[in-house]
């Protein structure tokens, strides 16, 4: 799950890391009193949205007068922001961050994700910050310093002055420094993050440390046991098919394609969008109606795929192990007489139940409905068909 | 032959009152597994709906009925303490079927177990089979094909569920049989893994290939194609799902995510044909790239 960088700035807040005066508004009026509070020479309005490349669509201002603050957050809020991350639709701003722009004399950066390989958690740090990790990462993979938390212990004071030590900084400044990673490395444990980033963690002028910007993802899977965090979901920022596909517990993602699948099992599901790419169509969604699919959950996913206007056929494709044939044929008929089919509909279906599932279809007769004989000739057909 | 479970090993199901870990215990029963009790806070004393007897700790089932494997349908706040407490009652092999675990908490667990030498397969998957002998899981025994003399015998070692259905099926389509299939699960902290799984399939005189089918997210399929590179001397096929999936996305699995560059499916197939592994384009010609591979 994603959150907004207001909101990563109030958990930053609320475990002591520093950083600058801040306030959130959703009216551009509220914006000029906001900049009047903070009683700064120089104010930074930043949108508030999920998505990336606010800077260069101009959703990122230093503004030098209460006026300029009004004007921008009225405009962010108004018209919607495009960038490279968001399509030519753009995204709708619903609130406004005002913060203040500190002057900077260095930029650091700071960053905790899961090592998979070494399956511990690893902060990163390093001096070039404000730019992307993956830059750095690319370009000077030695400019990267690491300490690695112990599974139990997490991470150690000794670990995150060395770090600071690494990255440049002494004194009070290296102090100040490992006190916010070992905040940054507590955080990540104790909220059941997926990243915990910094960047930049800034060196004012006046020789503060400081963060300035913050991204933390959680892991959807740690989520039920923090409150707080859920509290902070913002429904406005995902696809709505994707939100009403998790009601019914189907995983479901939006993709560019025109032809629907609806698939049993998450890796099954994208080996049917490569297949389909392979014979030269291209995937609508991945679906993964799951294991445990009720009758109404794989009706409510046909009614999801077929939402959308793009989808010009559907590959049905079940391994039926705990998910049984006959469970997905009986929707099938069911979604046949309350949705309708309108675009072709190509059915392959294997495993438990498989043969009273083929007979309740040939019964059905419904006449958009392909059987497919295997994983091939159900991508073939589907294929032909846009 | 086959690896890590067999017609001996004995069973035990944590969680087996609940509604999955009944209905599977039923299911592995009827295969054949030798599932010798279950365990449910609590309910210590009574029997299953299946007749074998429950018990309120795993120490207690262990030393009630001598089990060496367990099967895990814990709901996921409580499912790494799970595997820790069968780690801890003397469990050899801990099968973790349950879905949706924090990633911290596989952290911590997977250390726990590593120190006691306990193996450990899951989360999030499911579970191990060797054909004809003993199935801890949720797969569907029927579409296996035991080993028997003149065919020949494949290993399996998925991240997915149901792609792992599809290449035992293409396999026993084709007349080949199974030793073991392990579905190592799709979160991206987990117990045994490719480089572990391909170890135990080459040192296994039953085992005559190799099917290992991976998924975007990661490195692992990176690092078990270096492995198998220096030390596998056996035909391995693979099969890598998500060539079309957008980056940044998390795709049904935990560990399904290209993040930072990483995990692409592409960088993985490329690794496995460095290694001298048969990849398949489609995930259609796995049993057919093995027939081929087998001669």
């Amino acid at each position: 799950m994603k959150i907004h960088e207001y909101q990563a700035r109030s958990i930053m807040a609320a475990v002591g890391i520093p950083i600058p005066p801040s306030e959130v508004v959703d009216r551009g009026e509220d914006a000029a009193k906001v900049f009047k509070k903070i009683g700064s020479k120089q104010v930074v309005v930043k949108a508030q949205v999920h998505a990336g490349g606010r800077g260069k669509a101009g959703y990122v201002k230093l503004v030098g007068t209460a006026d300029e603050a009004a004007q921008h957050a009225t405009r962010m809020l108004r018209e919607p922001m495009v960038s490279v991350q968001t399509g030519p639709q753009g995204v709708k701003v619903r609130k406004v961050l005002l913060a203040d722009a500190v002057e900077i004399a260095k930029e650091y950066y700071l960053g905790v994700v899961l090592d998979r390989a070494k399956r511990v958690p690893v902060l990163m740090a390093s001096a070039e910050g404000g730019v992307e990790i993956e830059e750095v990462a690319k370009k000077h993979p030695d400019a990267i310093k690491k300490a690695w938390f112990h599974p139990h212990l997490g991470l150690q004071k000794f670990q995150t002055d060395a770090l600071a030590s690494q990255i440049g900084l002494s004194g009070d400044k290296a102090k100040a420094a490992s006190d916010i990673m070992l905040k940054l490395g507590k955080l990540f444990l104790d909220k059941d993050c997926s990243i915990a980033e910094i960047n930049p963690l800034v060196e004012t002028k006046d020789g503060r440390i400081l963060a300035l910007d913050a991204k933390f993802n959680f892991d959807d899977n740690g989520l039920f046991r923090h409150a707080d965090i859920m509290e902070m979901f913002d429904p406005a920022e995902e696809n709505p098919n994707e939100l009403r596909a998790k009601e019914f517990n189907l995983s479901y993602i939006a993709l560019d394609g025109n032809i629907g699948c609806l698939v049993n099992g998450a890796g099954l599901a994208m080996a049917t969008m490569d297949i389909i790419k392979l014979h030269g169509g291209e995937p609508a969604n991945f679906l993964d109606v799951g294991g445990s699919v009720t009758p109404e959950g794989a009706v409510e996913a046909f009614r999801i795929i077929l939402s959308d206007s793009r989808v010009k056929a559907i590959l049905v494709n079940i391994f039926g192990g705990i998910a049984k044939c006959d469970v997905i044929a009986d929707a099938l008929i069911k979604a046949a007489k309350e949705v309708g089919f309108k675009v072709p509909v190509v059915v392959r279906l294997e495993g438990t139940n498989v043969e009273i599932a083929r007979k309740m279809l040939k019964d059905a007769a419904i006449p958009q409905l392909h059987a497919a004989t295997d994983l091939t000739d159900a991508a073939k057909k589907v294929c032909s068909f846009v | 032959m086959s690896i890590l479970v067999d017609r001996n090993t004995r069973v035990l199901c944590q969680g087996i009152t609940g509604k999955a870990g009944a209905f599977h215990t039923k299911h592995c029963l009827e295969y054949g597994t030798k599932m010798v009790g279950g365990v449910t806070p609590g309910k210590g004393g009574q029997k299953s709906e299946h007749g074998l007897p429950v018990f309120n700790t795993v120490h207690e089932a262990v030393a009630g009925t001598g089990a060496d494997a367990t099967m895990i349908f814990v709901p996921a706040p409580g499912a790494a303490a799970a595997a820790m407490e069968a780690a801890d009652a003397g469990i050899k092999l801990v099968v973790l079927i349950t879905e949706g675990v924090p990633a911290v908490d596989m952290v911590k667990a997977r250390k726990y177990l590593d120190d006691k030498g306990v193996r450990m397969i899951g989360p999030n998957c499911p579970g191990i089979i060797s054909p004809g002998q003993c199935k801890i899981g949720i797969m569907p025994g029927y579409i296996h094909t035991p080993p028997a003399k003149g065919k020949k015998s494949v290993g399996i070692i998925s991240r997915s569920g149901t792609l792992t259905y599809e290449a035992v099926w293409q396999c026993s389509q084709r007349g080949f049989a199974q030793s073991t299939c392990v579905g190592i699960g799709g979160d991206p902290v987990k117990g045994l893994n490719y480089i572990e799984l391909l170890q135990l399939f080459n040192d296994d005189p039953e085992t005559d290939a190799i099917v290992m089918i991976g998924e975007i997210g990661g490195t692992d399929e990176e690092n078990a194609a270096a492995f198998a590179k220096k030390n596998i001397s056996k035909p391995v096929v693979a099969f890598i799902a998500g060539q079309t999936a957008p980056p940044g996305r998390r795709m049904g699995h935990a560990g399904a995510i290209i993040s930072g560059g990483e995990g692409t499916a592409q960088s993985k197939m490329a690794a496995l044909r460095d290694a001298g592994i048969a990849v398949c384009d489609s995930p259609a010609t796995m049993g057919e790239t093995l027939a081929k591979r087998l001669g």
